[in-house]
């Protein structure tokens, strides 16, 4: 049997993985014999650019890169007609949200499977340049990435006057050099420009003033990766990949972390619930440890509790829970883990990454590091819990330059309302300083808000 | 002994805003570098754009960016060395300060925290004899926390220089140290 015919049938199940998970060559010989740069073909050949953006818009992708924004009409936005002049398209590969490791396995084992998808996308809003803004630590993704361009330029699929349509467009790697804020995109695009990472303001978006003042599309890897599989097989197939799970579209990178039995990355109906990732694909908590509560998609979500685990994981369900999707990828934490510590981990995180821009965030963020600690020492006071709080409030939404800071108060937030004690129990003792070993408090007796 | 404090302070300050020069290297970029730099200059609309790279590519040669580079390199991308030195500052993974013949980055974000990083740490800590933001007396290790590496399903995760190294455990770290001379 051909690879094709093996995976034809599988390829309509599990797009972004079915490749992959038959272990096939990652080369452009064994892309194109499944199939592959299909889309970008008939794209050019049978639609125009504002057909494709229609495609994507009814497919109902949104967007995998945390904030769930609806890929077409992000694309919406972009000048186009015959004097719209240079146009880019970035691909957002700065992956270095805490517990994030998807876009790594599409661009190590699908590289071309994420070019063609640039390939649709560059199209759709007809840009002339593109650039993979890649965070410097993937080094296998820049080989693989960097060996699938030069097969696809080699191929005439990228360069001057691609497959006779009289369209260029060129697509190079860039990779960065470290610090998390550059995968705001604003920032990433101050990046890509040489510049200190600090993000711009919006309005003008990105996709009216982006790099070097002209219209620029930031997608995720994961979002880019769909796109040929939407032409391919349509807007109403993609929306099907849910399976009536969520009215969003497409299937989802999802994952597993912390001390589960099978961890890793599984590909999924959007929509499916937290309970089937954790206890099916993950095969539940190893041996002796109970699931006290998890993070669904990244540092920058609120925790949710094990009574939430069967709500749809999608943009929509998840923030009527009160968290975020984010990346999708849970992290479960267990019953050995202090929640005290574990926040002040993901503050310390928040504070070393911030750009530094805004005083909320520059100067926040370490105050708060130093009161959890203090708290997770046993040294803390009933104030320092106070001014947490507040601090939630004062680096929430609204308050700071960019998502930085009030991502970084989800995990502090619900952490405050769902084990209080747990920070109680870091208040000194005056009269017995020794109390710093304090039992900690039962944790689920605390779960009401 | 007042005079001899002064003196001191003097000195201190003197040194805080890099005064007498006297110390300073001169700077030659190599043909290697300028090079490379120039071939980077083709890939974007302008020369500020290429700043990253280039400092990457001072780092391939050198280990680290020295002061001294800044300005032929801001020279080369059409920039001053003042600008060059704020993006310079900005990324950690551009190096101030000379490092060791390998660079040990380990995983300090929640995932690996959760899974034993303060263990991995203290076992680094105590073999290779130093903390965080320090190199070993031989030139052979220099010791960096970096943030999430993406081996979240398999972590303690670390990296030396290019390669990724998962599963760590106190007991298997020095395997792992042990193919870097
Ligand atoms: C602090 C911060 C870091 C971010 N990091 C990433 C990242 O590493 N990768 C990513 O795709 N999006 C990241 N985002 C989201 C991007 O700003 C942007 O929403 C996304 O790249 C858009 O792509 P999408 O529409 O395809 O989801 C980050 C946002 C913030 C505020
Ligand atoms: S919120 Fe933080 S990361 Fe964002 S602009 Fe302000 S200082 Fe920078």
């Amino acid at each position: 049997m051909s690879d094709y015919a093996q995976i034809e049938k599988e390829l309509l199940v599990r797009p972004l993985t079915a490749r992959i998970n038959a272990k096939l060559p990652v080369d452009i010989a064994s892309y194109e014999a499944t199939g592959g740069y299909r889309a970008i073909r008939q794209a050019i050949k049978e639609l125009s650019p504002a057909d494709v953006q229609t495609r994507v818009k009814d497919s109902n992708l949104r967007g995998r890169g945390g904030a769930g924004f609806p890929t077409g009409v992000k694309w919406g936005l972009v000048p186009m007609g015959p004097d719209a002049g240079s146009k880019y398209l970035v691909c957002n590969a700065d992956e270095m949200e805490p517990n994030t490791f998807k876009d790594r396995l599409l661009m190590e084992d699908a590289p071309h499977q994420l070019i063609e998808g640039m390939l649709v996308a560059a199209y759709a809003i007809q840009a002339t340049a593109g650039y993979i803004f890649l965070r410097g630590e993937y080094v296998k993704s820049a080989q693989r990435l960097n060996a699938a361009l030069a097969e696809a330029r080699a191929a005439g699929l990228l360069g001057d006057n691609i497959l006779g349509s009289g369209w260029s467009f060129t697509l190079i790697v860039h990779t960065g050099a470290g610090r998390y804020i550059c995968g705001e995109e604003t920032a990433l695009i101050n990046s890509l420009e040489g510049r200190r990472a600090n993000p711009r303001a919006k309005p003008p978006f990105p996709q009216i003033a982006g790099a070097w003042g002209r219209p620029t599309v930031v997608n995720n890897v994961e979002s880019l990766s769909n796109l040929a599989h939407i032409i391919n097989n349509g807007a109403d197939w993609f929306k099907g990949l849910s399976q009536g799970k969520s009215k969003d579209g497409g299937t989802k990178l999802y994952g597993a972390s912390g001390r589960v039995k099978r961890g890793g990355i599984y590909e999924l109906p959007i929509g499916t619930t937290a309970r089937e990732i954790l206890e099916e694909h993950a095969g539940g908590m190893r041996d002796g440890y109970t699931l006290k509560c998890w993070l669904p998609g990244g540092a920058s979500t609120d925790f949710l509790m094990p009574e939430h685990l069967d709500l749809a994981m999608d943009f929509d369900t998840i923030a009527k829970a009160g968290s975020r999707m984010g990346t999708g990828l849970i992290l479960a934490l267990d019953q050995t883990h202090n929640m005290v510590s574990a926040v002040r981990n993901l503050e310390e995180f928040f504070a070393r990454e911030s750009c530094g821009w805004c005083t909320p965030c520059r100067d926040g963020l370490p105050w708060s590091v130093k009161m959890l600690r203090a708290l997770e020492e046993g040294r803390g006071s009933a104030e320092d819990i106070v001014q947490l709080q507040k601090l939630t409030r004062l680096l929430g939404p609204g308050k700071t330059f960019c998502a930085h800071a009030p991502g970084a108060m989800e995990p502090l937030q619900s952490a405050l309302k769902f084990f209080r004690s747990e920070f109680e129990a870091g208040i000194a003792q005056t009269p017995a300083p020794a109390a710093a070993g304090a039992p900690a408090t039962g944790a689920a007796s605390a779960k009401v808000a | 002994m007042t005079d001899t404090v002064i003196k001191d302070t003097v000195i201190k300050l003197a040194d805080l805003v890099g005064q007498p020069a006297a110390k300073a290297e001169p700077f030659v970029l190599s043909d290697a570098e300028k090079h490379e730099i120039e071939h980077e200059l083709t890939h974007f609309p302008d020369g500020r754009a290429a700043s990253i790279e280039a400092l990457k590519i001072v780092q391939k040669h050198r280990g680290w960016v020295p002061d001294g580079a800044l300005e032929p390199v801001a020279q080369l991308i059409g920039i001053t060395a003042a600008e060059l030195e704020g993006v310079a500052t900005f990324y950690s993974q551009i190096y101030r300060k000379p490092v060791g013949r390998h660079v040990v980055k380990v995983c300090d974000s929640i995932t690996c925290f959760l899974v034993g990083f303060d263990e991995i740490k203290a076992a680094l800590e105590q073999q290779l004899g130093i903390g965080f933001g320090q190199t070993t007396a031989d030139g052979r290790f220099t010791l960096l926390p970096i943030c999430c590496i993406g081996a979240c399903d398999k972590g303690p995760a670390l990296m030396v220089d290019d390669d990724l190294h998962y599963d760590l455990t106190p007991q298997n770290l020095a395997t792992v140290l042990e193919a870097y001379k």
